[in-house]
């Protein structure tokens, strides 16, 4: 069997922690860049920077990256930090999935599986879309212009992990290459 | 396929990534009410052929309600606006006219 034309890997080791808290609170904002040395990303954007990163969730949600070494650790400074404010932080890391798309036809994979706009126009690599991937709840954000990253509810993973080989299948090129 | 723009995450998102939550602006009766204002509240609604007003939810995104006023026939959609607020806001209200002078709906025109 040939090669997909985009490559898929779920990825361990890179923890999540939910943060809930107004992100226009300016002691909200430096409470987390306090935490964890980044600023509060942009609305619907991400900051990320390899396994550590920023994502934008709601104006009241914001998704905390960091690789699983420094999972308890982050968890602790941002209850810390955040304790005299309105603010609720959660390890989620176990609830989730985080599978990595790679390939230059990125963008059409996930054209196939997200009512998103997937051009460049209306998504820039900073985005960070919360979406539906076929029938389940997914978010999904730019490592760089071929490297996506997807993450998903553990209890579908499987489910994601199947439909994201389908569509990446050789053979089911959106555009001849 | 209706495309709604969340006013939390400025985004356009269709019809399948939104979940509907009925006509907006009921006013909620509770205990103390008479029983023609329960009734009210419980079962009668709007169902008009043309202008309409709406709540919405950002199901599959920041999972925010927010308020859409569109026509029921053209599917044109006027605006979309913030859940917290008891009336459509002014702009709403001016885009409407713009496009349906003199419309009325319930107690708003
Ligand atoms: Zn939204």
């Amino acid at each position: 069997m040939s090669e997909p034309y985009v490559s898929v890997a779920r990825l361990d080791g890179i923890a999540m922690i939910t943060v809930r808290a107004d992100l226009a609170d300016k002691a909200v904002v430096k409470a987390v860049k306090t935490s964890t040395g980044m600023t509060v990303p942009a609305t619907a954007s991400a900051l990320m920077d390899g396994d550590s990163g920023l994502g934008w969730m709601s104006p009241d949600e914001l998704l905390v990256v960091c690789p699983e070494t420094e999972r308890a650790a982050t968890v602790d400074g941002l209850t810390a930090n955040l304790s005299k404010s309105h603010a609720l932080v959660v390890d989620v890391s176990d609830a989730r999935a985080v599978f990595e798309l790679k390939g230059a036809a990125v963008r059409d994979v996930l054209a196939k599986l997200v009512p998103t706009d997937t051009h460049t126009d209306a998504l820039p690599q900073n985005a960070l879309r919360r979406t539906r991937f076929g029938q389940v709840a997914g978010a999904f954000w730019f490592q760089d212009a071929t490297t996506v990253r997807i993450v998903c509810f553990r209890s579908v993973a499987d489910y994601m992990h199947r439909m994201l080989d389908q569509s990446t299948a050789a053979g089911s090129e959106v555009f001849a290459t | 396929m209706l495309t709604l723009d969340c006013p939390y995450c400025g985004l356009a998102k269709d019809e399948t990534e939104l979940s509907y939550g009925g006509e907006a602006h009921l006013k909620r009766h509770g205990p103390g009410s008479s029983a023609a204002e329960m009734e009210e509240y419980l079962f009668t609604r709007e169902n008009p052929k043309g202008l309409h007003f709406e709540r919405w939810r950002c199901s599959a995104g920041c999972g925010k309600w927010f308020h859409a006023a569109r026509c029921t026939v053209t599917m044109e959609v006027f605006g979309t606006y913030a859940a917290q607020t008891f009336e459509p806001p002014a702009e709403i209200k001016k885009a409407i006219t713009a496009k349906r002078p003199g419309w009325t709906w319930r107690n708003f025109q």
